[in-house]
Order: C-alpha cells, then sequence, then structure tokens
C-alpha cells in the first residue's frame, strides 16, 4: 500500500473494506441490543453501589428513577439479625417489583456472544493486516500538542471536514477509537463477567480487581454510559461530515 | 438456465452458523437443557457450555464476620400464609410444631430412598461459610450460613453413578435443579442456620438450599423434596425455563 494512502490522503480512493463494514454493522446490532436489554436489566434494580455489597437496606451511590421500583417503601419493618441494633437488618419486601430480566439478561447473553465472536474476528482481523496501525492508533507526531489543541478547537466549532469514504481519521478520532476498541469494550466484558459467580470462582483475581461485585456492577454501568455518549457524538460526527455519503461509504464501501 | 454457483455467501453464513450450533448442541446434546427451538434459550446453552469449559472451578470468594451485611427477604417470606395451598397448610403445621416433624424426603435414583429429620441432617457433619448472595434483580448481599454439605446428604442416599441432575421442591410450591458439578461442590449446602441463628422463616426455615456458584434465585428455600435424576427435567409449569428464565444462573 503506497504511503500516502496508508498516510490517509482525502483525495486517496481507499475506501472501508468489507470485513470492516460488516464488523462494523454487526456491532452496531449487537450494541442496541445490549444497551436495551441492560437497561432493562437495571429497571429491576436501579441502584447502583460500591463494593461487594448493596440491597435495598443498605445505601445506594446511586438511585435512577427509571422503573416504579425507584424508592419504593414496600418493606415490613427491619429486624436486626445480632444484639447490635444498629447491626445488619432484614426486612420482608412486601412490594411487588417490575421484573423483566428473564428474557432480557438472556437476550443481553445472547448479544454479548454476536458481539464478542466477531468482535474477536475483528480485532484479530484489524492486527493482522495492520488496521490498527495505519488507521486508527494515533501516531505519535499526530499527537504533538498543537495539532491535538487544533483538532480539539475545530471539533468544538464544529468544523468538521467533509467525509472521505474511507479509514481517513483525525487525531482526536483516532484517539476515541482507540480508546472504544481497546478500553471500554475490553472493560465493558469483563466487568460484566466479574458479575456471574461461576466466573469468579474459577478467576478470583476478577472481584479484586474490581474491588468488588457491585464496583463491577457499577463501572459497567458507567462504561455504558461513556459508549452511549460516543454513540452520540460519533452519529453527530457523521451527520454533520455528510450523512449519505458516510452512510454509502460504511455500506457499499463507496 | 442461470448458472448457479456452489458456495454462495450467504449459504457458507448458514452453514457455518449450522455447525457452530451443531458444536454446542452435540457437545453432550442429551444433558443440555431443552431449548425448544428458543432462540434465547440456545444462547443461554452456549453460555453453559463456556462456563463449564472455564479452567479450574474453584471455591467462591468467603469473607469475616466483620462483612456480614443487611439481607433483604423477597418473594415467599411465609409458605404457611398461602391460602388454599395444601403445601401451605402442611408447612403450617410443621411452623405450630417447630420443625420437629419436618422431614426432608431424597428420592430418584439412590440406592435407599429415605428422609432426613432436621436433627439428622444436623448430626451430619456441617460446613459453615460466610458468603455473597447474589439475587438476579441485580443486589447483593453478604450472610454465614451453616448447613450440612448436599454431597452428604446424596451419599446418605447412596446416589447412583449414572445420576447427572438434582432437582429441589419446596412448601411454597417452587422448582429448581442443578447440575451434578454444583451438587457436589463443597460450598452447596442445606443450609439450617443464618448468621449463628435457626433459619429465620422469611429466609427458608427450616432449611434452604445454597448454591454459592449461581445466582440467589437458585439456593431455593422451605426445602421440602429433593430427586435425583439421570436426565434434564425443566420442571413443567413451575420450571424456570417454561417460564421464559434460563435455567443456568452460574451465570
Amino acid at each position: 500500500m503506497p504511503e500516502s494512502l496508508a498516510l490517509g490522503q482525502p483525495s486517496g480512493i481507499q475506501h472501508h473494506a468489507s470485513w470492516v463494514r460488516i464488523s462494523h454493522w454487526t456491532v452496531t446490532i449487537s450494541l442496541i441490543t445490549l444497551a436495551f436489554s441492560g437497561f432493562v436489566i437495571l429497571m429491576a434494580h436501579p441502584r447502583l453501589y460500591w463494593g461487594e455489597v448493596g440491597n435495598g437496606l443498605t445505601p445506594a451511590l446511586l438511585e435512577l428513577p427509571i422503573s416504579r421500583n425507584h424508592q419504593h417503601s414496600g418493606w415490613d419493618p427491619p429486624r436486626p439479625f445480632f444484639s447490635d441494633a444498629a447491626g445488619p437488618v432484614t426486612a420482608n419486601r412486601t412490594y411487588r417489583i417490575f421484573n423483566q430480566n428473564g428474557w432480557a439478561r438472556s437476550l443481553h447473553f445472547l448479544a454479548a456472544w454476536c458481539l464478542l465472536l466477531p468482535g474477536a474476528g475483528y480485532l484479530l482481523t484489524g492486527i493482522f493486516v495492520g488496521h490498527f496501525r495505519t488507521h486508527i492508533w494515533p501516531k505519535r507526531k499526530e499527537l504533538a500538542p498543537q495539532r491535538v489543541w487544533r483538532d480539539v478547537v475545530d471539533h468544538v466549532r464544529l468544523r468538521i471536514p467533509p467525509a472521505s469514504s474511507g479509514p481517513h481519521y483525525g487525531v482526536l478520532q483516532k484517539c476515541v477509537y482507540s480508546l472504544v476498541v481497546f478500553v471500554a469494550a475490553p472493560l465493558m466484558l469483563i466487568s460484566g463477567l466479574t458479575m456471574a459467580p461461576a466466573v469468579t470462582a474459577s478467576i478470583p483475581s476478577l472481584l479484586h480487581l474490581f474491588g468488588g461485585y457491585q464496583s463491577a456492577r457499577t463501572i459497567h454501568f458507567f462504561t455504558f454510559v461513556a459508549l452511549l455518549l460516543f454513540v452520540f457524538v460519533h452519529v453527530g460526527m457523521v451527520i454533520k461530515s455528510g450523512f449519505r455519503r458516510q452512510i454509502r461509504a460504511m455500506t457499499v464501501g463507496e | 438456465m442461470k448458472p448457479t454457483k456452489l458456495i454462495t455467501r450467504r449459504r457458507a453464513i448458514i452453514t457455518g452458523l449450522a455447525a457452530a450450533g451443531g458444536l454446542v448442541v452435540t457437545r453432550d446434546w442429551k444433558h443440555l437443557p431443552p431449548t425448544y427451538g428458543n432462540l434465547l434459550r440456545i444462547g443461554d446453552n452456549l453460555t453453559y457450555a463456556a462456563i463449564r469449559a472455564l479452567p479450574k472451578p474453584s471455591l467462591v470468594k468467603e469473607y469475616s464476620r466483620a462483612d456480614i451485611s443487611s439481607f433483604p427477604a423477597i418473594n415467599t417470606t411465609d409458605p404457611g400464609t398461602i391460602a388454599g395451598s395444601t403445601l401451605g397448610d402442611a408447612y403450617r403445621r410443621l411452623r405450630g410444631g417447630a420443625f420437629a416433624e419436618w422431614r426432608l424426603s431424597v428420592e430418584g435414583r439412590v440406592a435407599t430412598p429415605r428422609t432426613f429429620s432436621l436433627d439428622e441432617l444436623k448430626h451430619l457433619s456441617s460446613r459453615t461459610q460466610i458468603t455473597r448472595h447474589v439475587c438476579e434483580e441485580g443486589w447483593s448481599a453478604i450472610a454465614e450460613w451453616t448447613g450440612t454439605p448436599l454431597r452428604l446428604v446424596l451419599e446418605g442416599a447412596g446416589i447412583l453413578p449414572t445420576a447427572r441432575f438434582v432437582l429441589f421442591y419446596s412448601y411454597d410450591d417452587w422448582f429448581e435443579s442443578i447440575d451434578m458439578l454444583d451438587a457436589l461442590h463443597p460450598q452447596t449446602i442445606l443450609a439450617y442456620n443464618m448468621n449463628g441463628r435457626d433459619l429465620p422463616i422469611p429466609h427458608g426455615a427450616p432449611a434452604r438450599l445454597r448454591v454459592e456458584t449461581q445466582l440467589g434465585q437458585k439456593s431455593i428455600k422451605y426445602l421440602q423434596r429433593i430427586v435425583v435424576t439421570d436426565e434434564f427435567y425443566d420442571g413443567g409449569e413451575k420450571g424456570s425455563i417454561q417460564n421464559g428464565w434460563a435455567w443456568y444462573m452460574g451465570i
């Protein structure tokens, strides 16, 4: 591949490779399904905590008003387990909660498999053909402070260059794509796995890594929020830089 | 006549998917839960097979007494209050007699089907563990449990070598089942004691199952009957699969 194309001249004829386009839309469908089913799962217990423990009888880090389960008061009076009345308590829940986790969690895992298998294929192909090295991973000279600053200013002022129909990315774009592929996606996977008791029985270090089951659940949620933010900005940039051309480039590859 | 390609892209994809599905299904098809052709259940079986392929299943993390936390009691908090239920009536009578008449039946693929009274369970060696309960809803709690390892109960009834699954029936008319790997796990116990006291009624008195390697809903309360089987049984209308839930909750 000529160096001028690899470096991404806007006039270059290079288009998105077919494996990139297939991966892009597989990931899109999986992500939408994961976000939807994950939200439904969160609705069953819309409270987030830190550490190993968190439930309706302990204080929450954050309570999300996303279902009728939010701050419901359906509890019998609490009774202490031990002689210390200020210690741990138990209480019967009398409230019939919203819970659609049966299909939602199975759908979540099915979508996770649909992300994991092509995702692994994408990563291996990307490494093998040098896609990440050539197009995604920011180069040292691109990371020069004035170049990064110029790109930031351009984005803030919404001076977005028109679409190039191929993998020719700005430095901020490269940084964000790298963060999504190499940080957010793996973090989603391992924080999700940490919530599975059979997985942590086999790999106990996962619990140490996150500092507990509830911490992993909270990190899983905030990484999802970060990814959601990325999707909004990404779609915004696609619209701003020429929606029709970008969609053609990522579907038929022209 | 139009020339036809021997291998079209569509056919390649379909064949690939069928082969991948076939791998999952034929790996141990006879002993995997039924999917009834449901895509979600096929995914569940893939997850189950993947978790069972993990290296070295070990003990779950155990905690110190200082970690014991508040612990909600949800769903049934007293089977004796269930109106018009034979099981509920039976539970009310047992509760009135401080569970002295309670008998846990162990039957199915065992050499000598038998029952265990609470005292008989307590006379077998016990295990005490402080573990984290993870509810499928998303909350968690830590408690200390003392009980009889399920392995000792199954061996006490002479479990047959062909046995693969253990089914549990409860006084609140609930059903759960686990595979033999979880049934023989050292931390799978029939708990009669919680946080140093008799198991409270809202938490499943007189004895409940603790399956620490799965989500909390597998740890069925108010034990009534244990059945050992060679084949997978979905539990019928009471079972998780026919109610739209995954069977394996490892998860």
